[in-house]
């Protein structure tokens, strides 16, 4: 027996998920095998082809935003969650104080240090390799310890000293001392081995922010350190998560049931962010349709739906009497507008793309376990 | 009795300080740099000095930082 197909309208209903005044219902998804009787939902990699979009809204160097339409909240999820906490970053990780006479103590300040992002070159950052710490026990190999291919040198040296040039009634400390202030831009990256050949000119390894405060200090203070970055992933420390956030939300829908016309339609629009309903007047065509809601209103102002995009989905619009059952709400089940805010290591396209190399390679690896389990 | 003649107690054998230890650093009785709680100077205290600061009389000093490398993790 050839399998039920549903109907477009069918299909298009099951892609909603409905918010109500209350409640929000009609959650998971039911496009998989022996959910529906008689219909065949096997997942086949042609038909993911066919339905599957990428749509991109912004792609600026430190945040992207665009659409995935056409795949299951699992893998959206998945994807999120690589973004977050397994793409390989560089942060300092070893701190090495020679001298800190500031009034921050060692140990926060080598916390603070630790968070701040670092950029550089990415082929020479996709060239390190894991640091791999020393072992205890004498049978450590030559590979681990600190090497030119999986620990970067940092050095930050500021001495605190009088200006003799400043104005004696200056208050400001910034004028009146130099280097009162210590930033990230007074770290400075000394090369070791052949990271010379990766990390020269635009490719060296610099903080991404160069104002960050550090420390502040004052004459005869100093602080000498010397700062050894390795690569890291943020399901091991926050500082070595490639984005700021890393989010995604379903497509709004919102449904005009029956006409909104005059001043409701104007209230209706104030209950969406700006530019979510725009107001149309009411064609003669329209107006001479019977039973359409519109008889005798030609030319008055009516809501219609223009972007849905920008609705925050607050719902505002079903706790009023007037719009009552004129209007549904609802958000899209398999449309996913993600938005990654890179710290500026990778670019935020890049950084998606990280994402798919590391889940593919998850999967390749769960595929060989498997293939193992039946050996 | 004024303040200034308050006399250290005489560090004899049965300091704690003073036994094995310490006996040799006493012999070439080194001068330790403290730093002035006040005026932030550098004060070199030999072995019975007055605790006193040489520029401004303040009687709190401070040892200074250690000269040793210390190692964190940035965490």
């Amino acid at each position: 027996m050839a399998p039920l197909v549903p109907s477009q309208e069918e299909l298009q209903r099951r892609r909603i998920i409905d918010i109500n005044a209350e409640t929000v219902t009609n959650i998971p998804s039911t496009d998989f095998p022996g959910h529906w009787p008689g219909e065949s939902h096997g997942w086949a990699l042609d038909k993911f082809k066919e339905g599957f979009k990428v749509e991109y809204h912004r792609n600026d160097p430190h945040e992207a935003s665009f659409s995935l339409i056409g795949l299951d909240a699992a893998v959206a999820n998945a994807f999120r969650r690589v973004l977050m906490a397994e793409i390989p970053t560089l942060a300092i990780e070893y701190v090495f104080v020679h001298n800190n006479t500031s009034v921050i103590q060692d140990e926060v300040l080598a916390q603070r240090l630790g968070l701040i992002p670092l950029k550089g070159n990415v082929d020479g950052i996709n060239w390190m390799r894991w640091y791999r710490k020393p072992s205890e026990d004498e049978d450590s190999t030559e590979e681990d310890g600190p090497s030119d291919f999986n620990t970067v040198v940092m050095h930050l040296d500021v001495e605190c000293t009088k200006n003799p040039n400043a104005h004696p009634d200056e208050q400001d400390p910034r004028i009146l001392y130099n280097n009162a202030h210590v930033y990230a831009r007074d770290l400075t990256f000394s090369p070791v081995g052949r990271q010379d050949q990766y990390f020269v000119g635009d490719g060296a390894i610099r903080p991404v922010n160069p104002d960050i405060l550090i420390a502040k200090m004052r004459p005869g203070q100093k602080i000498e350190m010397e700062l050894h970055c390795v690569k890291g992933i943020g399901a091991d420390h926050a500082k070595f998560s490639p984005v700021a956030t890393a989010t995604y939300r379903l497509m709004p829908d919102i449904k005009i049931q029956r006409p909104i016309i005059g001043d409701d339609a104007k209230k209706f629009a104030k209950c969406f962010p700006k530019g979510v309903i725009a107001l149309e007047p009411v064609t003669a065509e329209e107006a001479s349709q019977k039973g359409s809601g519109y008889e005798g209103h030609a030319g008055e102002q009516k809501a219609v739906v223009r972007d849905a995009f920008n609705d925050t989905v607050s719902r505002e619009c079903l706790r009023h009497e007037e719009f009552q059952g004129k209007v549904k709400l609802g958000r899209i089940r398999d449309h996913f507008i993600f938005n990654v805010e890179s710290t500026g290591q990778f670019e935020s396209d890049a950084l998606f793309l990280e994402a798919i190399k590391v889940l593919k390679l998850k999967c390749t690896r769960w595929k060989r376990g498997l293939s193992d389990l039946m050996a | 009795m004024s303040r200034e003649a308050y006399q250290v107690p005489a560090m004899g054998g049965q300091n704690a300080f003073a036994d094995s230890g310490f006996s040799a650093m006493a012999v070439d009785n080194p001068a330790v740099n403290y730093l002035c709680g006040e005026c932030n100077a550098r004060v070199p205290l030999k072995r019975g000095d007055p605790i006193r600061c040489k520029d401004c009389g303040h009687r709190v000093l401070y040892k200074e930082r250690t000269k040793r490398m210390v190692q964190f993790e940035a965490r």
